[in-house]
Order: C-alpha cells, then sequence, then structure tokens
C-alpha cells in the first residue's frame, strides 16, 4: 500500500512532465507507424503475387525483427549520431514484419471466386486491386497494423538508451536510482504510461477499424 | 416454345415450312439466323499440361437463342466458355464474337459487354447489393441516376424488392438470392450476351427450379445470347434451345435441340448421358394444346337422362363414360355398374373427375394425372374449364412416336446427325 501511494505522488506530483514524455512517445510511435505501414503496404502489393519476390520480402522482414532491440538502436548512432533520428530508423525497420506479412495474407487471402468475377466484369487488374482487394485485405492489414503499433510501443522505450524521446526516460531512471528514494515510482511511472499509450492506441485502431471497414467484413480481421 | 421462322429473305429458298438448314445441319430453333458467337476449330491447351483441355471445338450461337453445354466433369465446359470472354486464351483457332475475332479487341471492353455468372457466383463481399449490382454500369461510365434506376428494376427482374435488399450486404442473402443477384449483376449493363457456369447449380431442387423457370419467363421478354453450361442433362433439356452434348476434351457428340437429341440420340454416349428418363423428359416438351385429343370419347351431359347415359356407354368401347355439368366443365367418371346399381343423379353417381390437363401444362404432367386417376384417362379442358378432350396411352404413345419420325426425317434430310462417334464412345 505504501508503494502505490508514494507512486500516485509521484505522479500527481509531476502532471505537465509526464504527459511531455508521453506526448513524445506516442508522436514517435505514430511517425513510426505511419511510415512502416506505407512503406509495408506498398512493398506487400508490389510482391504478393510472385512467390519470389514474397519470400524475399518477408525474409528480409523477418530477419529484422529478430536483431537483438539493443544492437538495432546502438548500430545507427555511427550513421545519424543520437536522439531521435536513429530511434526512428531502427523502429520503423521492427515494425516492417507484422504489416507486411498481413498485407500479402490479405490481398492473396481474397476468394478467386470474386477475383474471376471482377475479372469477368472488366475491371483491369489495377481497378481490381484497389477496388477488391484493398479493401477486401484491409482489416487484415489493419490487425497487422495494431500488432506492430503495440509492439513498437514497448520497444519504444530502449530510445532513451540512444538519446532518444519518449517514456523510457522514466524507466531508464528507475533503473539507475534503484534503491534510491524515488528509483521504483519512476520505473513504475514508465512501464505504466507505456501500458497505458498502447491501450490508447488500441482504442484506436477499434475505432479507425468501425470506421473504415463495411459491417459484413467485420466480424473477421480486425 | 417453338416459334415460327421469321428470316424470310436469308432463308427463304429452301424447304417450306421446315426447319431452315444452318451449317452443320442443325435447324434453328428461334428465330435469327444471324451468328453471335461463333468458335473457329478452338484448341486449347493450358500451360503445364500435356492433354489439350478443349481439342478443336466448333459450334455456332445464334442471336437470341440459349445454347447449353453439357457433359460430364473436366469436360472442358467452363473453359470453353472462359475463352468466349477472354479469361483465358486459345491455344489455336478463332473466337468470334459479335463479328469480331475477340483477340483483336480490348479484353476489359469485351468483357465489359459480355454477362458473365460463374458457378461460386462471387460476389463482392464488401460491397452493397446496390454497389455489386452497380459494378459494370459504374464502369461504363453511367451517371448515378440512371444507374440507381437501373439497379432498383435489375432488383425487381429477379423478384427482389428493391427497398428491402438495396442496402444488404451479399453474407445477408440466402444462397439462392445471391444466385439472383449473380444473374442481376451480370444483367447490369445490358449486355447482349450471358455467360452463365452452372448459375443454379449450388441450390436446392425446389428452388432451382423456381429459378429456372423465372429465368425462362425473363427470356422471353429480354431475347438475349447466351452460353448456358450445365452437368445437369435435366436443366440442359429445360433450358436450351440448343444442346451441345460434349464428351471427352469437348469433342462434340450431339449438337441439336432438345427434342431432337431426346428423340434420335446419336450414338451410346448421348443415350448413356440422357439415361433412362429420356422418354419422360421428351413428353415434357409437349403441351397439351399441341397434341390430338380424342373426341371420340364416350361423353354426355349430367341431364340427358341415365337410360340414354347407358345407350352411350354401351356402344362405345370403353369402360368409363364422361359426365360434364351444366357448364361444360368435367364432372364425373361412371361405368354401367356404377349405373346399374344406384339410381343416383348422374351428376352424383361414380367417381368425380380428378385428372385434368389445361393447354399450357405438359404431357408429363397430363401423364402423371392419368396413372393417379380412375379411369386411366386425363381429361383436357380450355382455359375456362371447358370439357375439350380425352389424354389416354395411346395419345402419349402416338406422340411419341411422332417425335422419332420427325428426328429421323430430320436426319435423313440432313444426312449425318452431327456427331463424332469415333472419339467420345470410349
Ligand atoms: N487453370 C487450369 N490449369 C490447368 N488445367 C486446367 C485449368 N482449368 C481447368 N483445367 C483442366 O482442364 C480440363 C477442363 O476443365 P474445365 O474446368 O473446363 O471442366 P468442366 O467441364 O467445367 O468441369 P466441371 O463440370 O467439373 O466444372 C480439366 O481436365 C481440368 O483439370
Ligand atoms: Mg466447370
Amino acid at each position: 500500500m505504501d508503494g502505490i501511494q508514494s507512486w500516485v505522488e509521484f505522479v500527481v506530483g509531476r502532471p505537465g512532465e509526464i504527459l511531455g514524455y508521453t506526448i513524445e512517445h506516442a508522436i514517435l510511435v505514430a511517425a513510426v507507424m505511419a511510415s512502416a505501414a506505407f512503406v509495408s503496404i506498398l512493398v506487400g502489393i508490389a510482391v504478393h503475387e510472385s512467390m519470389a519476390g514474397r519470400s524475399v520480402a518477408l525474409s528480409v522482414a523477418g530477419v529484422l525483427i529478430t536483431l537483438p532491440s539493443l544492437a538495432l538502436f546502438a548500430i545507427f548512432i555511427p550513421v545519424f549520431g543520437l536522439g531521435w533520428t536513429p530511434s526512428f530508423v531502427a523502429l520503423f525497420l521492427y515494425a516492417l514484419l507484422p504489416i507486411l506479412r498481413n498485407t500479402v495474407v490479405g490481398l492473396n487471402e481474397v476468394d478467386p471466386a470474386v477475383l474471376e468475377s471482377a475479372k469477368g466484369m472488366g475491371l483491369s487488374s489495377r481497378q481490381t486491386l484497389v477496388k477488391v482487394k484493398l479493401p477486401l485485405a484491409w482489416p487484415v492489414i489493419l490487425t497487422g497494423i495494431r500488432v506492430s503499433t503495440l509492439f513498437i510501443t514497448g520497444v519504444a522505450a530502449i530510445a532513451k538508451l540512444i538519446g532518444g524521446p519518449g517514456l523510457g526516460h522514466y524507466i531508464r531512471e528507475g533503473q539507475t536510482r534503484l534503491g534510491l528514494p524515488l528509483g521504483m515510482e519512476r520505473l513504475w511511472t514508465g512501464v505504466v504510461f507505456i501500458v497505458l499509450l498502447a491501450l490508447a492506441f488500441d482504442a484506436f485502431y477499434l475505432i479507425l477499424n468501425r470506421l473504415t471497414t463495411p459491417r459484413s467484413l467485420r466480424s473477421r480481421g480486425g | 416454345m417453338a416459334e415460327p421462322d421469321q428470316t424470310t429473305e436469308e432463308s427463304g429458298g429452301g424447304d417450306a415450312g421446315g426447319p431452315d438448314v444452318v451449317a452443320a445441319g442443325a435447324g434453328t430453333a428461334h428465330g435469327s439466323d444471324e451468328i453471335m458467337i461463333e468458335l473457329q476449330e478452338v484448341t486449347k491447351r493450358y500451360p503445364g499440361s500435356n492433354e489439350d483441355a478443349i481439342e478443336s471445338l466448333t459450334l455456332q450461337v445464334p442471336k437470341g437463342e440459349i445454347l447449353v453445354l453439357v457433359g460430364p466433369s473436366g469436360c472442358g465446359k467452363s473453359t470453353a466458355l472462359r475463352l468466349i470472354n477472354r479469361m483465358i486464351e486459345p491455344t489455336s483457332g478463332h473466337i468470334i464474337f459479335d463479328g469480331e475475332d475477340v483477340t483483336t479487341v480490348d479484353a476489359d471492353h469485351l468483357r465489359r459487354r459480355i454477362g458473365y455468372v460463374i458457378q461460386q457466383i462471387g460476389l463482392f463481399p464488401h460491397r452493397t447489393i446496390a454497389d455489386n449490382i452497380a459494378t459494370v454500369p459504374r464502369l461504363s461510365g453511367w451517371d448515378k441516376q440512371r444507374t440507381d434506376a437501373r439497379v432498383d428494376e435489375l432488383l425487381e427482374t429477379v423478384g427482389m424488392d428493391p427497398s428491402m435488399y438495396r442496402d444488404r450486404y451479399p453474407n445477408e442473402l440466402s444462397g439462392g438470392q445471391a444466385q439472383r443477384i449473380g444473374v442481376a449483376r451480370a444483367l447490369g449493363a445490358d449486355p447482349l450476351v450471358m455467360l452463365m457456369d452452372e448459375p443454379f447449380g449450388a441450390i436446392d431442387p425446389i428452388t432451382r427450379d423456381r429459378l429456372q423457370n423465372e429465368f425462362l419467363r425473363l427470356q422471353q421478354e429480354l431475347r438475349k445470347t447466351i452460353v448456358f453450361v450445365t452437368h445437369d442433362i435435366d436443366e440442359a433439356i429445360k433450358m436450351g434451345d440448343r444442346i451441345a452434348i460434349l464428351g471427352e476434351r469437348s469433342r462434340i457428340a450431339q449438337f441439336d435441340t432438345p427434342e431432337r437429341i431426346l428423340a434420335a440420340p446419336a450414338n451410346d454416349f448421348v443415350e448413356d448421358f440422357i439415361g433412362s428418363g429420356a422418354t419422360l423428359q421428351g413428353l415434357s416438351l409437349e403441351r397439351v394444346r399441341d397434341v390430338q385429343l380424342n373426341t371420340d370419347y364416350p361423353v354426355v351431359r349430367h341431364d340427358v337422362g341415365v337410360t340414354e347415359a347407358q345407350r352411350v356407354l354401351e356402344t362405345s368401347s370403353e369402360d368409363w363414360l364422361l359426365v360434364l355439368d351444366d357448364d361444360d366443365r368435367p364432372a364425373r367418371w361412371v361405368t354401367l355398374d356404377h349405373l346399374d346399381r344406384t339410381d343416383k343423379r348422374l351428376i352424383e353417381n361414380g367417381r368425380k373427375v380428378t385428372a385434368l390437363a389445361e393447354p399450357e401444362d405438359t404431357l408429363r404432367d397430363a401423364l402423371e394425372e392419368m396413372l393417379l386417376s380412375n379411369a386411366g384417362a386425363t381429361v383436357a379442358i380450355d382455359g375456362r374449364g371447358k370439357y375439350h378432350g380425352v389424354i389416354e396411352l395411346e395419345t402419349l404413345m402416338n406422340v411419341l412416336q411422332r417425335m422419332r419420325r420427325e428426328a429421323k426425317a430430320h436426319y435423313a434430310r440432313h444426312a449425318e446427325p452431327d456427331t463424332d462417334d469415333t472419339s467420345v464412345d470410349a
């Protein structure tokens, strides 16, 4: 009880500061996700019909996601220095795989009968992609973006180690002051607000899904 | 079904009144001589396969007719359809659509002019029914008002209430409703030609029967040129103005009207394919109005008196006497036994007449009625229920004989049935 009380006091004592770090964190994640989604969907569209292209793209993204995160962040310091840029680049590379994989799966999962009838009615392959395949794959793609976002929101805490922004600040501070006054409180502040931010993103995707998919597609996918 | 031949200019010289001669020896079932679709020695081998899916298929579809392609699974029926709208390209041969070789026109434009119904329906799950039906009109650049009006018109056409179904999604329809929307969507921009690949395949027999009837009624108005694929010979007989029975690799086993195929199967393959129900099927193609009724049957009005009734029956060779009511409608069947045993009035004596056939009924209906009736005969009535004549087993036998005779005469005139015996019997 004592711990919780002092944590609450810690949080209530510095609302502006916590909000500031949370917003930083959110902006970093949002920027990473927007660009990763854009790139992954484009790459997914480009490779989804070719077996070879598909396996190359998925292997590359798969390798990226298995690199140890600490190392990936550090690798870019010589190139981009410290701060936002290397954090962004590292997180971007992490975010690709789930979206890319779901884009490819979603596009290839479209019922062949639907494609046959689309072609049979005289839709060009471009029209089929835009009017049929993408809308049908969208719930699956959105699920990929959502999974990726949750993952990135957590990993982004490490950005602090290379001078990046965000709630990682409290985790790092808490770690270095472990055993000292308010060390634990800092650590928990970082963890709790990252989780809250993740929940907020999740709620955002639920709403986005409602707004962007017709009711007939809503039972499956996102 | 059968209509008088209207194309006098081109076919005028030949055998007057009879079916005119078209290349390949088949008579026209419906008016036009104009060929809408023509396949010329078309062969298709899929990449990576070492056997032809279709081997040198030649056929013609006149404007406004339904041609049914029927044959065993895997014989290339779907392949033939998909060649026509260039979903796939032929390995060799030519496909002429409305006078043009299909390979010389833009494939997407060609497909917008051809309604295509696939067996799996393939409605767009993310689009409403209205949007699904509007697909081709929108692609063809129709404005919103015209498109909306067309959507409602088509929903009405396939018997679905626009206000109820317009905004639904495909997953909110039953299988039969989805099939109808598939047909409505294919009719979208009023194409001249429809390609239909087992469009009523996946539905229960009763609903299928209804959809078939609705479709035939629709076709009476629309007069589209239709290539219809099925593996069900009964459906082929019902839907086709002409039927191509296909064997392996789509070699034509027989190409003719349903009537002649049933009356004179070209070879064992066709006979096996039609099956033992062919005779009954033949009867279902003939209507009561077209047959020679037995009008010598013993018949009296109910008010002639019992003695007169006895006299009529005794002088005839039949066992049963038909009694008519005041309005000349068939009322009772009576035998001498009935007349002797009781002194009931004629209108109450004997058995009630149950087996009746109207002019539009088929002979098959008439036969079923007959088998259930007391007197072993079906009474033909006119539209207002008045007595017209009697159909007996003998009447039906005569019809069957006439059908066989006509088919034989037709083939005698055209030397050979349009067949390919060598390849398909195996
Ligand atoms: N895309 C394809 N690639 C290779 N072979 C194919 C392809 N499509 C069909 N075939 C082959 O071509 C032949 C004819 O197939 P098709 O689908 O036209 O038959 P069908 O008469 O429509 O049969 P069903 O009544 O079962 O629908 C079959 O042997 C089939 O295996
Ligand atoms: Mg088929």
